[in-house]
């Protein structure tokens, strides 16, 4: 038997995978948008700007999620902060240390990008400075895409860097998070963008985007399930039905059919598979969190 | 600079009392479990059952019988935190809450931590948990408040067996090898040490004499500092954000050469 079998759960449940969810989708959304402004047409600024303006609230809500989860949340400063000296609190080498203050970094840029998006329909605004083509624009988007997939992507990590079962068997989470977040945070932006008919083109560009990242992520997960090796075997339960059905099936196998058979972004189908993917988006994380801690 | 003190626990000669258990709780002031609405195992004589934010001793009762119940022993083990040389628990801490003493032995510090519960999945022998009461991680703190009063520690003070020895590591140590070759010389062969050298995350500076399987007594055979996985799971992350981003990057500017 693995040594992780004699360890206990650390009680993360429903807040940490709505953190895992939301901040998937705020990283991955800011990602996005860093990429459709860096290299995407003008026209499709307004998808961008869509991201930007997901990014921050949700950013904000993941804060919210993390300090209601701590046993002591009036505490939630000695995270960054060391309590008796009020110097800065960091270890590399910790995720969740490195990851507190990646979140706060990605905050900042997803704040000043959050400014920069909120009156892009007047062409030229107060803050218009902090949103490419400017040059402080390109540097904030630049760097926040960066953080944006740190965001995404730590989590995972933290997770490894336990000795849960599951959780830390496998050195893939953090991937397996990252592709989860692009497919979901794709499948929102071309939700909200669907009502949209300028918008067609970006969205087309999305949805080919999405069933590459879709592909990726059903090969992700099979590797997640290979290194597992006989460990495994934990998911031959309820867990392992709610992955294959719930986040394989509902989550990529349909959603990539019914993006192949979509004529348009904006179709009902097309809808449709955005809603699935961020349903399994949702049930990955449910599902890797809830099958150690249940253990 | 005081000498790294710890546990040498002697299992063979634990009796199951849980005086240890009770001089732990009354000593810390821990709580009752659902303020002493606990429920009975059941299917045990021990009702403490784990090591938890309010049990940071536990006398594990481990029955080895045949079906009939005719054949069969008890084995008896005084389960505490290990103190390790290289703390799992420690080095995750995002708040610096757990800090290693002069002692060298391993604390959480009550009113820094902030119950973010890194380190209760940290812990390769399941042995930190939440207090309700404080809303803090918790556990075995080896009575460090005693310890610098230059007192044993309350559990080692109770023990009515000597099953729980404190001292300094070197001594305990050899005092343990030398009751190994004892039991040896008696015919129990199956006594050895558990986490007394340094294999084992540099030492458990709360060791044991076993005499069956680690995993018998609930322990793990092999256990492992968390961050072994850090590197190989960034690579993988940054491997994933390599790939995620050059196609995101190429599906936008190549439709843009197209249509543009």
């Amino acid at each position: 038997m693995s040594s992780t079998f004699f360890t206990e759960p650390p009680h993360w449940r429903w807040l940490i995978i709505l953190y895992f969810f939301i901040g998937g989708l705020a990283g991955g959304c800011y990602f996005l948008a860093s990429m459709i402004d860096l290299v995407g047409r003008p026209t499709d600024r307004p998808l961008a700007r869509l991201g930007y303006l997901i990014a921050f609230p949700a950013v904000v809500v993941c804060g919210i999620l993390l300090i209601a989860d701590l046993g002591r949340p009036e505490r939630f400063w000695h995270m960054l902060l060391q309590s008796a000296t009020w110097r800065p609190m960091l270890k590399t080498y910790s995720p969740m240390s490195f990851g507190a203050w990646g979140l706060l970094v990605f905050s900042a840029f997803a704040f000043l990008s959050f400014l920069g998006a909120l009156g892009e329909d007047e062409r030229r605004h107060r803050f218009s400075f902090l949103r490419p083509p400017s040059v402080i624009g390109t540097i904030v988007s630049a760097l926040g895409g960066l953080a944006g997939f740190f965001l995404v992507s730590y989590t995972g990590v933290l997770l490894a860097v336990t000795n849960r079962p599951i959780w830390s068997d496998t050195t893939l989470l953090g991937a397996v998070f990252l592709v989860s977040s692009a497919s979901t945070s794709i499948a929102l932006l071309m939700l909200l963008g669907s009502r949209r008919v300028f918008l067609v083109g970006g969205l087309r560009a999305l949805a080919r985007f999405d069933t590459f990242v879709l592909v990726l992520e059903l090969i992700t997960l099979v590797a997640l399930v290979v290194s597992l090796g006989s460990l495994a075997r934990v998911w031959l339960s309820a867990w392992g039905a709610l992955l294959l059905l719930g986040v394989v099936g509902i989550g990529i196998i349909v959603p990539l059919i019914l993006e192949v058979r979509a004529h348009s972004p904006l179709s009902a189908s097309a809808r449709a598979a955005a809603v699935l993917v961020l349903v399994g988006g949702f049930l990955l994380r449910v599902v890797i969190v809830l099958s150690s801690e249940a253990i | 600079m005081p000498e790294p003190m710890g546990f040498y626990t002697d299992t063979t000669v634990c009796i199951g009392c849980k005086a240890c258990e009770v001089a732990c709780k009354e000593w810390n002031q821990l709580p009752a479990t659902n303020g002493g609405r606990s429920k009975l195992s059941g299917d045990s004589y021990d009702n403490t059952r784990r090591l938890d934010g309010i049990h940071w001793r536990h006398v594990k009762f481990i029955e080895q019988f045949d079906a009939e119940r005719r054949q069969g022993r008890w084995l008896m083990m005084s389960d505490v935190c290990k103190h390790c040389v290289r703390a799992g628990c420690l080095e995750v801490c995002p708040t610096g809450a757990i800090i290693r003493t002069e002692f060298d032995t391993v604390v959480i510090q009550s009113d820094v931590c902030n119950g973010c519960r890194d380190c209760i999945g940290a812990c390769p022998f399941g042995v930190i948990d939440i207090n309700p009461v404080s809303g803090t991680a918790q556990k075995c703190t080896l009575c460090y408040d005693r310890m610098r009063a230059g007192m044993t520690p309350a559990c080692a003070q109770a023990c009515p067996t000597a099953s729980i020895n404190f001292g300094p590591i070197r001594e305990l140590k050899q005092k343990a090898q030398a009751r190994v070759e004892q039991l040896h010389g008696r015919g129990e062969r199956g006594a050895y040490l558990y986490g007394a050298d340094e294999k084992m995350l540099g030492g458990l500076n709360s060791f044991y004499l076993l005499v069956d399987k680690p995993e018998v007594y609930g322990l793990p055979p092999d256990p492992k500092m968390p961050t072994r996985n850090l590197k190989r799971g960034s690579l993988w992350s940054a491997l994933g954000a390599v790939v995620v981003g050059v196609v995101g990057l190429i599906s936008l500017r190549s439709r843009r050469d197209v249509n543009v």
